[in-house]
């Protein structure tokens, strides 16, 4: 049974800021602005699935990953982890979300205590959850280094002293330590060289089909996205905009916006077709109808005024707004 | 940022007399303040090997003696060597400006810390007490306290200890405040690590390390302000050598034979400007923000 049940699950999730803007404006009564953040987001995440987030930067793809986490509540609709809304888990049931979802943070230098040796940051998570006596504890961790490419005496640096690529597999390996189940992972291996990023990829997706890792990958990079992970989602503005296999939907996208960060993303040898135009809009009181109208370069009066949901094509999963099927 | 070197200069430079002479250069007022400090501490700690006589011995053949030979730096009204006095009075000195500063340093941490992690109405309290404490300047509070504990070494170190928890707490606050905003702090939390070891491992020892610093800034306002407190009359009982005490002794010949409390004096002055050169040394060392390289 568990190898069906989702292990999260996202219903009709949104999250609003309201922005208070203070001083006159409360004065006067007006109505706080609202910012939404997540705007009605559904998401089944299945174990051994590996889902990509893409989008641009203020799309709501980390918002999404505080409220998988726990870390951030939802305005409205539910996160559910196999099947119990994240926000009010049981104890129990909390502790094993603790140690089977582990997290990799964008900034890693800023998620590893600077006053702590490597060995005490990746041994962190073995202590909590108590997955091995303390003498055999270096030779654990020396195996996580290795794993992630690093020798063993790294244990005794602390993160000041290494580099950046480095600080990042450190933080690899102490996601890995606690032995999870899934891997959310914000960015993580942006910014490393190519060799480096190369060798990570190869080592969580080995990970991936040996122990059924399921992956949740924020990433900007949609070569890395198609490398790691099966699946794809496409955000903007708080909504998913377009989902399916990442192969179908890299080949033959159907939302625009999924074409135009295709077309604006540099290839070998070949001028950037088509760069994307503007600058994503602010999420703060949106106006009705399609959220990408401003943009789009296949903009038509009506998607001006129907409000943009996702809609099943007939090949595969939803694909947000009207455009998609008057192609 | 980048890598540091893996190679061994580092190590090196560890070495003593290298790190001395290297800090020389880069740092002289550093090094000679350190060293004047580490004078007056070392006369505190063996003040009855160093000093020439006993701080009471009163020389009744040399009243209000200049300095010669013999009492190198004069004697005062009783005919007690202000040299030895001096010396002896550095005890009083450390004793007061450390025993106070650490009482400061553990009531600011605590209250800082409880301030720094709740919310609602136990901040807000905590908060509203240390805005009193901040409210009266530090020697008008001790003042306010000897006038109800009475004199005494112990009370003056009472007195100015409760002073400095009011500054101390507040920075703690603050830095509370930005060690948990961290990402490591989240990290943890989403680890499933315990509150109280996250506040124990993970945002104690950040908070401990700016707290240290600001510990030996303080210590020469502490002796100031215990100085001032004898100096008053208010803080250590009079035979004893504390130097605020002879300094207010000396005032009343300070146009006929100004070495009574001029030694003193000049003592006092001394060591504060050297602690102080000292602690600003100690924090630019530490601050990262003040920091060059590493």
């Amino acid at each position: 049974m568990t190898e069906t049940a989702p292990i999260f699950r996202l219903l009709d999730v949104e999250k609003v800021y309201q922005i208070d803007r203070g001083g006159w404006s409360r004065l006067r009564r007006n109505p706080p602005r609202r910012l939404a953040a997540l705007d009605g987001i559904r998401l089944m995440v299945r174990a051994g699935d590996s889902i990509a987030l893409v989008g641009e930067s203020g799309s709501g793809k980390s918002t999404l990953l505080r409220v998988l986490l726990g870390l951030t509540e939802t305005s409205d609709g539910r996160a559910l982890y196999r099947g119990d809304d994240i926000a009010v888990l049981t104890d129990e049931k909390r502790r094993s979300f603790q140690r089977d979802v582990a997290m990799i943070y964008q900034d890693a230098r800023a998620s590893l205590n600077p006053r702590l040796k490597a060995l005490d940051l990746i041994g962190e998570p073995i202590r909590q959850h108590a997955l091995c006596p303390e003498p055999e504890l270096r030779d654990r961790v020396a195996a996580l280094l290795a794993r992630v490419g690093m020798p063993a005496d790294t244990a005794d640096r602390y993160p000041g002293q290494l580099s950046g690529g480095q600080v990042r597999r450190v933080a690899i390996a102490r996601a890995l330590a606690s032995e999870p189940k899934v891997i959310v992972a914000d960015e993580a291996v942006s910014g490393l060289d190519v060799s480096t990023q190369a060798q990570l990829l190869n080592l969580l997706r080995g990970l991936q089909h040996e122990m059924g890792l399921t992956l949740l990958f924020i990433t900007h990079d949609l070569a890395v996205a198609s490398y790691l992970c099966r699946r794809i989602a496409v955000m903007y503005l708080g909504r998913i905009v377009e989902t399916g296999p990442t192969k179908e939907v890299l080949r033959h996208p159907l939302h625009p916006y999924t074409r135009a960060l295709l077309t604006a993303s540099p290839r070998f040898f070949e001028p950037i077709a088509e760069t994307l135009p503007g600058e994503i809009p602010s999420p703060i009181d949106l106006p009705p109808g399609c959220r990408f109208a401003g943009r789009c370069r296949r903009q038509i009066d009506r998607s001006r005024t129907v409000a943009s949901t996702s809609r099943r094509s007939p090949r595969r999963a939803p694909v947000a707004k009207s455009l998609a099927s008057t192609r | 940022m980048a890598v540091r070197d893996l190679s061994l200069p580092d190590r090196d430079a560890l070495r003593l007399p290298r790190l001395l002479a290297d800090q020389l250069r880069s740092r002289p007022f550093f090094v000679i303040a350190a060293m004047v400090s580490l004078t007056f501490l070392f006369a505190a700690v063996f003040a009855p090997w160093v000093a020439p006589y006993a701080p009471d011995f009163q020389d009744s053949n040399a009243l209000m003696a200049p300095p010669s030979a013999a009492h190198w730096c004069g004697t005062d009204s009783f005919g007690q060597d202000l040299l030895s006095r001096v010396i002896y009075g550095t005890r009083y000195v450390f004793l007061i400006g450390f025993s106070s500063v650490a009482i400061g340093a553990v009531g600011g941490l605590a209250i800082g810390l409880a301030a720094g992690l709740t919310r609602g109405a136990v901040e807000w309290g905590l908060m509203r007490f240390v805005d009193a404490i901040l409210a009266l300047p530090s020697l008008i509070m001790a003042i306010a306290f000897i006038s109800i504990l009475g004199p005494g070494v112990d009370k003056v170190i009472y007195a100015v200890g409760f002073a400095m928890i009011g500054p101390f707490a507040r920075t703690v606050r603050a830095d509370v405040l930005q060690v948990r905003a961290q990402a490591f702090v989240e990290a943890a939390g989403l680890m499933g690590v315990d509150r109280l070891r996250i506040i124990w491992r993970h945002i104690l020892p950040n908070v401990i390390f700016p707290l240290a610093v600001q510990a030996t800034i303080r210590i020469a306002e502490a002796i100031l302000v215990s100085s001032a407190l004898s100096f008053l009359g208010l803080g250590v009982v009079p035979p004893a050598p504390d130097w605020g005490l002879m300094i207010s002794e000396g005032r009343a010949f300070i146009s006929i034979v100004p070495w009574i409390s001029g030694v003193p004096g000049a003592a006092l002055a001394l060591l504060l400007i050297a602690l102080s050169i000292v602690g600003d040394g100690v924090r630019e060392q530490f601050d990262p923000k003040m920091r060059t390289n590493r």
